[in-house]
């Protein structure tokens, strides 16, 4: 394992404090990027806790393992599609530390003698850094096709075989047969650069930041009700109002923690620490560290059904559960919106989101499912208020009444 | 170790063979989709209805079933 450098960034600097795409600043800031054997490498990474920072959260010491178990020799993929339309980590990560993203791919594809490593960028994020990064490195930026779920990890496998950005079945899962036919490895762009920097500095010193349970650091994306809407770099575990003040939150009603497949925090909870086990009430997780500030003056139901209508149109239209499912969760969820007084619609909409859940190729309509279900729950009074005929947030009536 | 039903999502057109093969483990949405009585993802195949259910998989049009023994 490597030592400890003289350089170790600061707390919450780990990741934002880069040099741009200057290699002789880059390798000044963090020192040579180790060689490292798969078992040293492997031994690092299991002992620092890292987890995905691109929304599943899984130990990434898991699936390295999984994929170094295959008879042949694997492919390496970073991800950097970045659907989510609130999140823009990965950009940010990309444009001031492209070096630290392509270390953590390079470390981890040498240590597994991978056929390929690849980076794999979507269309919203300025490939320009990063591919200036990557001269003269031993492995490909690839943009490819956007959309929501183009970052689903067979959708991204299927697009670098020259297929459509669609979701296939997860029966085979990727990490036995992906790109090529190959175990492939498909991490997170911000996962890749923690990755880089546990070779560097050890297991111990990513977990000086963090809790025990969720050590290190992550990129957090704040957007909506915020003076200063931006990327922030904190622990894990860090307070939710913490986390947020560097934004300056304006008239905050509720946080929706993950994004379009995440889940509401309500304001009278914002000390809530941003970690599995405190979130999991909400049934939110840190994901891929989306935090989206709705003001008290915005219409939650409204907010909601606009999301989900938009989430319907992102499907990829091979699961029927989904393709028939979202469309409809959107149209009962934009009846409550707009005041439609029927007693039964929050029990369908509860009845339909269930449905779809569990019952697709990708996370689709389960994150889809899961944010409707979490907007039911949290905004529970909203609801009640709209059946009566009331907006709280417009505070005014509504004026669609009775359904008939 | 058990059995349990796979479907493909991607394939899956809601013809209904298997949901008329496998009442028991199946029944229909709103849309005509196959969904398991038991709310699992893949629902284990109760003992006594293994033949029933390879003749689902087997009579699949669009091939979108399988079976495969799990740990659970």
């Amino acid at each position: 394992m490597s030592t400890p450098v003289a350089t170790t960034p600061a707390l919450s600097r780990r990741l934002l404090g880069g040099a741009g795409t200057d290699r002789a600043a880059h390798l000044a800031r963090y020192g040579a990027p180790p060689h490292l054997r798969l078992d040293d490498l492997l031994q690092a990474v299991t002992e620092s806790g890292l987890t995905g920072r691109g929304g599943g959260g899984f130990p990434t010491a898991t699936k390295v393992r999984a994929v170094a178990a295959g008879s042949r020799k694997p492919v390496v993929v970073g991800n950097a599609m970045e659907g989510e339309p609130l999140s823009s980590k990965d950009a940010v990560l990309l444009t001031h530390n492209p070096h630290l993203v392509l270390d953590g791919l390079e470390v981890l594809a040498r240590a597994m003698h991978a056929k390929r490593a690849i980076l794999a960028v979507g269309p919203e994020i300025d490939a320009g850094p990063v591919t200036a990064a990557a001269r003269g490195r031993r492995l490909d930026v690839v943009p490819l096709e956007g959309g929501f779920i183009a970052g689903q990890e067979t959708a991204l496998v299927n697009q670098l075989d020259g297929g459509a950005a669609m979701p296939r079945d997860p029966f085979t899962r990727v990490t036995e047969s992906g790109v090529g036919g190959r175990p492939t490895l498909v991490l997170n762009a911000e996962t890749l650069a923690q990755v880089a920097l546990v070779a560097r500095y050890g297991a111990a010193w990513f977990r000086s930041a963090g809790t025990g349970d969720d050590p290190g650091t992550s990129l957090f994306t704040i957007t909506g009700s915020v003076a200063s809407p931006g990327v922030v770099e904190a622990e894990r575990g860090s307070v939710l109002r913490e986390v947020l003040a560097p934004a300056e939150p304006l008239r905050p009603a509720a946080v929706l923690v993950g994004g379009y497949h995440g889940a509401w925090v309500p304001v009278a909870d914002l000390d809530v620490r941003l970690t599995g086990a405190e979130l999991a009430p909400y049934h939110a997780t840190v994901g891929a560290g989306i935090l989206h500030v709705l003001d008290g003056g915005t219409c939650p139901l409204d907010f909601a059904a606009d999301v989900v209508a938009y989430l319907a149109g992102e499907s990829a239209r091979q699961c029927g559960p989904c393709l028939n499912g979202l469309p409809r969760l959107a149209t009962d969820l934009k009846r409550l919106a707009v005041g439609v007084r029927d007693p039964d619609l929050p029990s369908e909409v509860r009845r339909m989101s269930a449905l779809v859940t569990g019952r697709g190729a990708c996370a689709h309509p389960d994150g889809s499912a899961r944010f409707v279900a979490s907007t039911l729950d949290v905004f529970r009074g909203h609801v009640s208020a709209h059946l009566g005929g009331w907006c709280p947030s417009g505070r005014q009536p509504l004026r669609v009444g009775r359904a008939s | 170790m058990t059995t349990r039903l796979h479907v493909d999502w991607t394939r899956c057109d809601g013809h209904g063979s298997c949901v008329e093969l496998l009442p028991r483990l199946l029944g229909v949405d709103d849309f005509g989709f196959p969904v398991p009585h038991s709310g699992e993802r893949d629902p284990v195949v109760p003992r006594g209805e293994e033949d029933a259910a390879r003749h689902a998989v087997r009579n699949c049009p669009l091939m979108a079933l399988r079976m495969y023994d799990a740990a659970s």
